[in-house]
């Protein structure tokens, strides 16, 4: 899909605070120039077309008491597909990339409990055999989507 | 109406409700409200309550990165002093194109790296230019670095609570 200014622009305008009152796509539409209907039409159309993946509240999962890992594992060529598959079935992976270096799996674990992550762990590495290395945040200097549409 | 909620339940159902996106209605707290049986005042109070306390980062909408164009993704790694990282990483984190910044643990003798940058571009010499950047800012406090491009997205989603939370 191309997209046009006017989606361009709304993407933009959406990747900041998002009001909480009674009608915030009346607001957001308007600084927009746009009627509520239509910029509801929109969104609509941007998720379904997977230019936006998402679309609400962005929530931490540290705040709420969770826990979030990045994991990477060193995965051989002739194994990839089975071990990448295994890794996406378990519900606490929220992400995962296959990337070019020796550890070429990275996943993000998401979990309700710090304990979770091990046993994600753990699970992840009885179902492939092989080695996962954690990598826990120890500290956030940034978190933040910026890029323009 | 359900009995009221106590706070911590109330907000753990509105992860629940929220987690998979707001609702694409004129008055999206007010379902909100209706799905948990409470007022809306109160949803709109917890969610403001959720981001001054940072529970929630922000509402708003998560781009596809790839379909605006912004193709390339480097996950730069870097080696940095420890006496010296908590300041640069602050640093780092503030360039544009950044878009996580961490600290995270060493895993020696495989992984000599404690900064991680993620860093966005239209193509991998626009990376490349950002982590010449990097490098720069860093300078000798930065013993070795890598760039991992990402060559398949193999999986993502949102965050996801267990349904029965």
């Amino acid at each position: 899909m191309s997209m046009d200014a006017q989606d361009r622009a709304i993407v933009n305008a959406l990747q900041g605070g998002f009001p909480v009152c009674e009608r915030p796509y009346a607001a957001v539409a308007e600084a927009l120039g746009l009627s509520e209907e239509s910029l509801l039409a929109r969104i609509d159309a941007l998720l379904a077309d997977g230019t936006l993946t998402r679309f609400g509240p962005m929530f931490d999962a540290d705040k709420l008491g969770g826990a979030f890992a990045l994991a990477a594992m060193s995965v051989p060529a002739a194994d990839f597909e089975r071990v990448a598959a295994a890794v996406n079935a378990r519900p606490e992976v929220a992400h995962n990339y296959a990337r070019d270096h020796a550890l070429n799996l990275w996943f993000v674990l998401a979990t309700e409990t710090p304990e979770g992550i091990d046993a994600a762990i753990e699970a992840i590495e009885r179902a492939t055999g092989i080695e996962v290395l954690a990598f826990p945040k120890e500290r956030e200097y940034f978190v933040g989507l910026r890029l323009a549409a | 109406m359900n009995a009221p909620l106590a706070i911590a339940e109330l907000d753990r159902a509105l992860v629940r409700v929220l987690q998979g996106g707001l609702p694409r209605v004129p008055r999206p707290y007010h379902a909100v409200a209706e799905t948990l049986g409470v007022a809306p005042e109160t949803v709109m109070a917890r969610v403001e309550a959720m981001l001054a306390s940072g529970a929630i980062r922000r509402i708003g909408a998560v781009p596809n990165h790839y379909r605006l164009g912004w193709v390339a993704n480097g996950m730069s790694v870097w080696d940095v002093d420890d006496a010296e990282v908590d300041r640069l990483g602050v640093r780092v984190g503030e360039l544009p194109t950044v878009s996580h910044c961490y600290r995270r643990p060493r895993r020696p003798p495989r992984w000599p790296y404690n900064l991680f940058a993620m860093v966005h571009g239209r193509d991998r010499g626009e990376v490349e230019a950002k982590v010449a950047e990097i490098a720069a800012l860093l300078g000798p406090a930065a013993r070795a670095h890598d760039v991992l491009y990402s060559t398949r997205v193999l999986k993502k989603t949102g965050l996801r609570f267990g349904a029965a939370g």
